[in-house]
């Protein structure tokens, strides 16, 4: 697939090449919706329109306004300094907790594991709009139901930080126990027996020996629930308020009441970091895959 | 025993109430709910920054929930955690809310600053008050705008030519709720004006305005922001679509699109505060506080300023003035202006407070299939 | 079997305990830290998620409200029945004139007449316009006659003594529960004390309702009211609203008087309850199982695409050598991780009408100016669209499978004289069926839930089950029903989860490579 022999006949060449072209048109479509929202942002009126004076590339009909309306706008601020805060706590809680449970469920011998895997990742199996507002009706008044009827807790978690985090972590956990969980399976067992053989405690194997190899694994898994926390808007619509706004919650109501432009430049601005990011694990990838000895390919 | 109990209780409650009254602190900090976009920074800059500037160390969040704030406000109620402070809803959510004690009920001359010219609040609000927990700040209109370059040489001037799709071929968008689209359709389909709402409370009547809709049913784009119209508007996407009068006012002089503006039986409503029930006392003496001054005379009448909805006031009229930053006299953009107001169609409240349900539901089905 | 298991035993470990038991108890301690890993997040997401979705799903089935609201209603309409094609008696109007008059002053008549509307369009209006006459229903007529008759009725101390002493609450029951219902009212609605309000009419007609039936306390005056004017409470509630005269309304409360209710999972599959049983609902009402058709069908269409779309691409990035293919593989993973909303208003910039798409193709002239396409506000956009969107939930599972496909079997193919074409579609496509079938459950099971997509660009024909739930949580307040729709969404996508589980194991679901 990589080269096209030299013996291959004219159907093969013609073949090859219109394959590559539908697969170029499949990468267009996949880009498509990024590259629009790109000139869009800097559209000089306050609507998702390509103008005449855009598409005849006139300076007049472009401008940074957008960009400079979220760098001052105080809801934007917020909205920005709330996603920050949210997603990385977020993201702690289900990278340290999914890690664990991941290790715990790679070791033979665990009892219903199917039953603990399947609840586990539920939270992104089931419909987010069901999520939302079973979370929105159970926050405001959390409970422990007991055999002998709920016990209703003294506070509520709607409209409050530590609400909106408990949802994210929940709804990041998915990909924390998958991500983790590929990377245990290439495991080798052999490197735990030998680390405690020579005297270490589990602790340290832990830390020293197992850590670093599946480092890459809780890494993915970490952006992924992050970028989870940071792209959700159905459940923090629900389970948050004003004073949580977060990006994406921004962006909804920016687009319900007032269909500015300013949404897209935050979009072109995240696309950036998206990249960055991406690079970033890719990088990390190719680490991984020296460490563990393979081909870097 | 049952019933000594209650005595026993209605002493302590009593007691408790008082003593709350007598601290009388306010709190500091304000969540205010209302829609977002052009009309909510007409809220912040008439009302809320000049709040601000008087009292140090009151700090405001604005939630734009404004079009959940039934279902919201009753799920507050249901946990018993209410978050909101003050809420900026449409008249028909305000009876709503009033009906099912969600919102407080309150006497408009003792709570709300008495007009400039001496005339009490109750009076000056006048018709505006249409129910005892709202507390008025607008008047506005439902009506419709139309691409100036789509309509050909005969600009529409008719309601009508919502439903002639023969003189006016393409897209309309209409809102997605039976509230002003029911009436209009019974308009254009010869019902009198003052008939309307007794056609429209028979299964009858309900039907022929849904046939009436049926017949644009596939040229119809259902909004749910009144934000999308002006959107639609610019791209050219419709020829002619319903939505507020500010957004519509927005668009034409703010943005300088080629939007025309179809008076015609344009759907007078309001829009004003409430409170929501059962706030705590500090709570509550801040948003007292609050609304007391955000609606008084001046203020009403300056938010004119920002956006073309009229004050709710009487006395804010003679008040209004020019556009903020365009510099536009305002009085002509209003829907209450006489040129504007020629055919001017009342929302009636009472009406839809009560069919409101049974509508939607019959809306809501018609809509799916 | 015996012998093994002594033969076992017989095994010692050094420490002189049977092998067996040391296995065990290795095992055991193994088991135990394994689950000292997992119970941390096992707790958390019981409490954090599970709990939720069961308080959530519990809503389907509750109707607490019309018992609570009007509790001595529904215990008099147990008497009437509803064949009888007549409304029920004067006994059950004056039950509900106390329950209705305690309810609108603690103004929960027009919540319950929305719940009835569910049932039953209209009903809501007869509760609302018939709660304002209420307070001001002709039966001040007994007020009046009962203080004309002997000052001490005008006296609330004096009703409050009453009260308290138990042999006049043992003779006069009506009067009893619509005093200390209005005593409980006065004090949680008005915050006042009983002892110091004049009862309201309800009280008095239930005294008068009391005195009727032949009861008297000795306590109080004696009044002889046989002589008065009756006010039929029947007609008071059909002059406020002649809703009331309809036994089907009666049979709708009375059908729907018990604590839990089917009704709502009834709603759901266009279903309703009937005094004579389950009957499908009026025609005009029915659009559940066209919803919940069509959310099926659109999802099978974005699944069918996005195998479409997505086989070739992941073709291609398992065979590139791998850096060029991780290079391409962040254009896939690109729209992965640029916000939904964002990604959703560009389609719609790019799929209108005026938008983009149509501009090229008039521009190109395969279609007329005046002849766009239709792409959004409809079904179509919302599979280009989502499409879009799960396009890489598609190729990552098809790619993590074709890099396990080894080359050499279609090599092999090829020696042996097969075309390309064959080698292909006889070696390599059915080694890589596992990945489509991943790849397409999954696909699947986020398409049938999604809401914010169809939302946007699905217009009236592209919605699914999932907008309808959001409709009714946020707009209509029909949480029970909204909760009815989501419980059989739930159970469908737990299905195919579980299908999911069966086919692929839940393990080898990959998300970047």
């Amino acid at each position: 697939m990589s080269a096209l022999p030299p013996y291959a006949s004219t159907g093969q060449r013609a073949w090859f090449y219109s394959y590559r072209v539908i697969c170029g048109l499949i990468f267009f479509f996949l880009i498509a919706p990024i590259l629009v929202i790109i000139p869009l942002s800097f559209n000089a009126q306050d609507f998702f329109t390509f103008t005449p004076e855009m598409l005849r590339l006139d300076p007049e009909g472009y401008s940074l306004k957008h960009y400079q309306d979220f760098l001052t706008n105080s809801d934007w601020q917020l909205a920005l300094s709330n996603s920050l805060k949210i997603a990385p706590i977020a993201t702690l809680i289900s990278v340290s907790l999914g890690t664990l449970a991941a290790i715990g469920l790679s070791q033979s011998h665990v009892p219903g594991r199917r039953a603990i895997m399947a609840i586990m990742i539920s939270p992104m199996i089931v419909p987010l709009i069901i999520s939302a507002t079973g979370m929105y009706f159970f926050y405001s008044n959390p409970y422990i139901p007991t055999p002998f009827g709920k016990v209703y807790l003294p506070f509520t978690l709607t409209g409050t930080y530590a609400g909106v985090v408990l949802a994210h972590a929940a709804l990041g956990i998915p990909f924390v126990i998958i991500t983790v969980t590929a990377t245990l399976v290439g495991f080798d067992k052999s490197l735990t027996r030998a680390s405690a053989m020579m005297g270490a405690n589990p602790v340290t194997t832990f830390f020293r020996v197992q850590m670093p190899l599946i480092l890459p694994g809780v890494i993915s898994g970490g952006l992924f629930a992050f970028i989870t926390s940071f792209d959700e808007v159905v459940v923090v619509l629900f389970v948050g308020s004003a004073q949580q706004k977060t990006l994406p919650w921004q962006m909804f109501t920016g687009l319900r009441e007032q269909i500015s432009p300013t949404i897209l430049a935050v979009a072109t601005i995240l696309v950036f970091i998206s990249i960055c990011l991406l690079t970033t694990l890719e990088i990390l990838r190719r680490r991984s895959e020296r460490l563990r000895g393979m081909s870097p390919g | 025993m049952k019933l000594t109990k209650t005595l026993l209780a209605t002493s302590a409650l009593t007691v408790a109430a008082g003593a709350a009254m007598a601290e009388g602190h306010m709190a500091s900090d304000m969540t205010l709910v209302s829609w977002g976009g052009a009309y909510q920074s007409s809220q912040i800059n008439a009302y809320s920054d000049p709040y601000l500037a008087m009292n140090d160390g009151v700090s405001i969040v604005w939630d734009e929930s404004s079009a959940e704030a039934v279902a919201k406000l009753r799920a507050m109620a249901e946990s018993g955690n209410i978050t909101w402070d003050l809420v900026d809803v449409e008249a028909a959510d305000a009876i709503r809310l009033c009906d099912e004690g969600l919102a407080m009920e309150i006497d408009h001359d003792e709570m709300l600053a008495a007009g400039d010219d001496g005339s009490s609040a109750s009076d000056d609000f006048g018709d505006s008050i249409i129910s005892d927990c709202f507390i008025p700040q607008i008047v506005f209109s439902t009506t419709v705008g139309y691409r100036t370059d789509m309509v050909g040489d005969t600009a529409p001037e008719s309601i009508c030519a919502i439903f002639d799709t023969d003189a006016y071929p393409g897209k309309r968008a209409l809102n997605k709720r039976p509230l002003a689209n029911m009436e209009w359709a019974l308009l254009c389909d010869g019902v009198a004006k003052d008939e309307i709402y007794d056609v429209l409370a028979t299964e009858e009547g309900q039907d022929q305005a849904f046939a009436k809709l049926d017949t644009i049913k596939d040229d119809v784009i259902w909004w749910t922001a009144a934000a999308e119209t002006p959107q639609l508007l610019a791209d050219g996407e419709i020829v002619m679509g319903s939505t507020y009068n500010g957004r519509l006012f927005a668009a034409i002089a703010e943005q300088d699109q080629p939007i025309g503006m179809l008076w015609d039986a344009q759907m007078l409503d309001f829009d004003g505060w409430v409170i929501p029930a059962d706030l705590p006392e500090d709570r509550l003496a801040r948003v007292m506080d609050f609304v007391s001054f955000a609606t008084d005379t001046q203020r009403l009448a300056d938010q004119a300023a920002y956006i073309s909805y009229g004050p709710a006031r009487a006395s804010s009229a003679p008040l209004v003035g020019t556009h903020a930053t365009l510099g536009i006299e305002m009085a002509p953009h209003m829907p209450t202006d006489p040129a504007n107001s020629q055919n001017v169609f009342v929302t009636q409240y009472d009406f839809w407070a009560d069919y409101r349900d049974d509508l939607d539901a019959k809306f809501q089905a018609w809509l799916a299939q | 079997m015996t012998d093994q298991t002594s033969g076992a035993d017989l095994l010692t470990t050094a420490d002189g305990k049977s092998l067996k038991s040391s296995l065990n108890r290795a095992l055991r301690r193994q088991k135990i830290r394994a689950l000292m890993l997992i119970a941390p997040l096992l707790l958390f997401i019981l409490i954090s998620f599970i709990a939720p979705i069961f308080d959530m799903l519990l809503r389907s089935v509750e109707n607490q409200i019309v018992p609570d609201t009007i509790p001595r209603t529904i215990e008099a309409l147990e008497e009437w029945d509803a064949d009888t094609g007549e409304a029920p008696s004067e006994e059950v109007f004056a039950a509900f004139y106390t329950d209705l008059a305690i309810a609108e002053e603690y103004k929960t008549h027009t919540r319950l007449g929305s719940r009835l509307n569910y049932e039953k369009t209209g009903i809501s209006s007869m509760f609302r316009s018939t709660g304002r006459r209420v307070g001001r229903f002709d039966t001040d007529a007994y007020t009046d006659g009962f203080t004309d008759a002997d000052a001490a009725f005008a006296d609330p101390a004096q009703w409050a003594a009453w009260m308290a002493d138990d042999a006049v609450r043992a003779s006069l029951p009506l009067t009893t529960d619509a005093y200390d219902a209005w005593a409980l009212l006065t004090v949680e609605e008005n915050n006042d004390i009983p002892a110091e309000e004049d009862p309201a009419d309800f009280v008095y007609t239930a005294l008068y309702r009391d005195l009727m039936n032949g009861n008297t306390a000795a306590a109080m005056p004696a009044v002889d009211v046989s002589a008065w004017e009756p006010v039929v409470i029947s007609e008071q509630f059909i002059d406020a609203n002649d809703g009331w005269a309809d036994p089907e309304v009666w049979a709708t409360i009375k059908t729907y008087g018990g604590t839990y209710t089917s009704g709502y999972f009834l709603n759901s599959v266009d279903l309703q309850l009937t005094p004579d049983g389950v009957e499908t609902r009026p025609e005009d009402e029915r659009i559940y199982i066209t919803l919940f058709i069509r959310t099926i069908v659109l999802s099978i269409l974005i699944t069918g695409s996005c195998i479409l779309l997505g086989y070739p691409i992941a073709y291609l990035l398992a065979n590139l050598p791998l850096r060029s293919a991780n290079v391409l593989m962040i254009l896939v993973l690109l729209p992965f991780w640029t916000s939904l909303l964002v990604r959703t208003s560009a389609w719609k910039v790019l799929l209108q009408n005026q938008g983009v798409i149509n501009d090229i193709l008039v521009w190109i002239g395969i279609v007329a100016d005046d002849n766009r396409l239709e792409l959004i506000n409809n079904a179509t956009g919302t599979i280009i669209a989502m499409t879009h969107i799960l396009l890489p939930f598609m190729i990552l599972p098809l790619y993590s499978v074709m890099k396990t496909i080894n080359p050499s079997y279609v090599r092999a193919a090829k020696s042996m004289g097969a075309t390309d074409w064959t080698a292909f579609w006889r070696v390599y496509f059915p080694n890589s069926i596992p990945g489509i079938g991943a790849g397409s459950i999954l696909v699947f099971i986020l398409a049938i839930g999604y809401y914010i997509t169809p939302e946007l660009v699905g217009g009236t024909k592209g919605v699914f089950i999932s907008n309808r739930i959001a409709y009714h949580i946020s707009s209509s307040l029909n949480w029970g029903l909204a909760a009815a729709l989501g419980s059989i969404l739930l159970v469908l996508v737990l299905a195919l989860y579980w299908l999911y589980d069966r086919l692929v194991g839940i393990d080898n679901v990959k998300l970047g490579g």
